[in-house]
């Protein structure tokens, strides 16, 4: 039996890790794909303290190196289940089942899909929904970002540098994201505003060819782009243990800032919980807190 | 079996006309989730023995990247007697990657 599991190996996790293994405790990291967390797709951290420039991938990196220097094992396997056997845990992965005193659940989320018909197929084939990652396919052609927080303005002002024509298409007249990045896309004249609109089919042959653009009037329009970026938000990881953590409507796990769910023993770190500022710095913070007070559950236990 | 690096040249010996079945790595070096698929490709590579893994540089050899219609990486596509049969787009875990080539 493990002292702590944590379920997922992103910065919150393998900083749970390093806490937690600084504290003498046993750990076990569980990870569905590679270590990292969505920080690798970054090129450039420039907020984290102290480095002023470091990539997602040689952090993500260096910290999985951390963690495991420090003691950590790490099973790349896909946690789906946490129960309760008295007051120990026993997580479930598709392959085996460990048990623990404690969990931290640092799974993170994904993107948000704007969940049309044929938009799975289309991944790598004109849609993506990362603008950094998939951007230079794009040099000299039309493309549309949709979507009206941060990352959607952002995208598009990536974009903007790379393609002929950026569609930036939000469902309201006004966008969430920073007015600084705002301000900044009004001024590149191959940026167009499409406001009050959704994105409601793809048009495809073998790759996408356009896409069907319906305003809240009702009316109908057809955009000929061939790559579509998607940025309408993100989705947390925490399907699989609703039973154990309470969520809130969108899916968020409700835990305060001591990471506590309303399961003893059953911690929650990273941007899976539900909070209001989601950056590398606040889910490196959460796993200290949650592995700090993981120690405290399974010392007094 | 190690991954091994295939450009324009030597694509359709290696990939075109292997005997076996090919999963060709389309990657970039400034892509990160590529960098992490690139040691899972290792690994499964030396489970594999009746599959070959090759790895293509999108940025040294655009050609490629534009005939097989590379717009996202890592993406990595299959080779059955020359032809593409499947392909997976985003970095995948050992198991998956497995599955995908083993199909």
């Amino acid at each position: 039996m493990y002292d702590i599991i944590i379920i997922g190996g992103g910065p919150a996790g393998l900083t749970a890790a390093v806490y937690a293994r600084r504290a003498g405790k046993n750990v076990l990291v569980l990870e569905a794909t590679s270590c990292g967390g969505q920080i690798i797709n970054t090129p450039d951290i420039e907020n984290y303290p102290v480095e002023e420039h470091i990539s997602g991938y040689d952090f993500g990196m260096r910290l999985t190196n951390q963690a495991k220097a420090l003691g950590a094992e790490i099973v790349m396997e896909k946690a789906v289940d946490i129960r309760l056997n008295g007051n120990e845990k026993v997580v479930a992965t598709t392959k085996a089942e460990y048990t623990a005193k404690a969990v931290i659940i640092a799974t993170g989320s994904a993107s948000r899909k704007l969940g049309l018909e044929n938009e799975d197929a289309l991944i790598g084939r004109g849609v993506s929904y990362c603008a950094t990652c998939d951007g230079n396919f794009f040099r000299k052609k039309k493309v549309a970002v949709v979507g009206g927080g941060n990352t959607a303005l952002e995208d598009a002002l990536y974009m903007a540098d790379i393609a002929d024509t950026v569609y930036l298409i939000h469902r309201r007249d006004s966008f969430r994201g920073e007015e600084a990045t705002v301000a900044r896309l009004k001024t590149k004249e191959n940026v167009r505003f499409v406001y009050n609109s959704t994105v409601t089919a793809l048009n495809a042959e073998k790759r996408l060819k356009s896409i069907e653009v319906t305003n809240k009037d009702g009316s109908v329009s057809t955009l000929e782009v061939n790559g579509l970026f998607v940025a309408v938000g993100r989705i947390p990881e925490n399907r699989n243990f609703a039973a154990v953590a309470e969520l809130d409507e969108s899916g968020y796990a409700i835990a305060g800032e001591n990471c506590r769910t309303k399961t003893p023993g059953v911690f929650v770190a990273g941007d899976n919980r539900q909070k209001d500022v989601r950056q590398l710095v606040t889910a490196a913070a959460d796993g200290a807190v949650a592995a700090t007070e993981a120690v405290k559950y399974v010392n007094e236990m | 079996m190690a991954v091994i690096k295939v450009n324009a040249d030597t694509f359709e010996a290696e990939v075109l006309k292997s005997d076996k079945t090919v999963v060709a790595d389309f990657n970039a070096t400034w892509c990160g989730p590529c960098k992490m698929m690139a040691p899972i490709l290792e690994q499964v590579s030396e489970k594999m023995d009746n599959v070959k893994f090759v790895a293509i540089d999108i940025d040294d050899n655009d050609v490629l990247a534009e005939d097989y219609e590379i717009f996202s990486i890592p993406c990595l596509v299959v080779f059955k007697n020359g032809e593409e049969t499947n392909r997976s787009v985003g970095l995948i875990s050992a198991d998956e990657l497995t599955a995908l080539a083993g199909e």
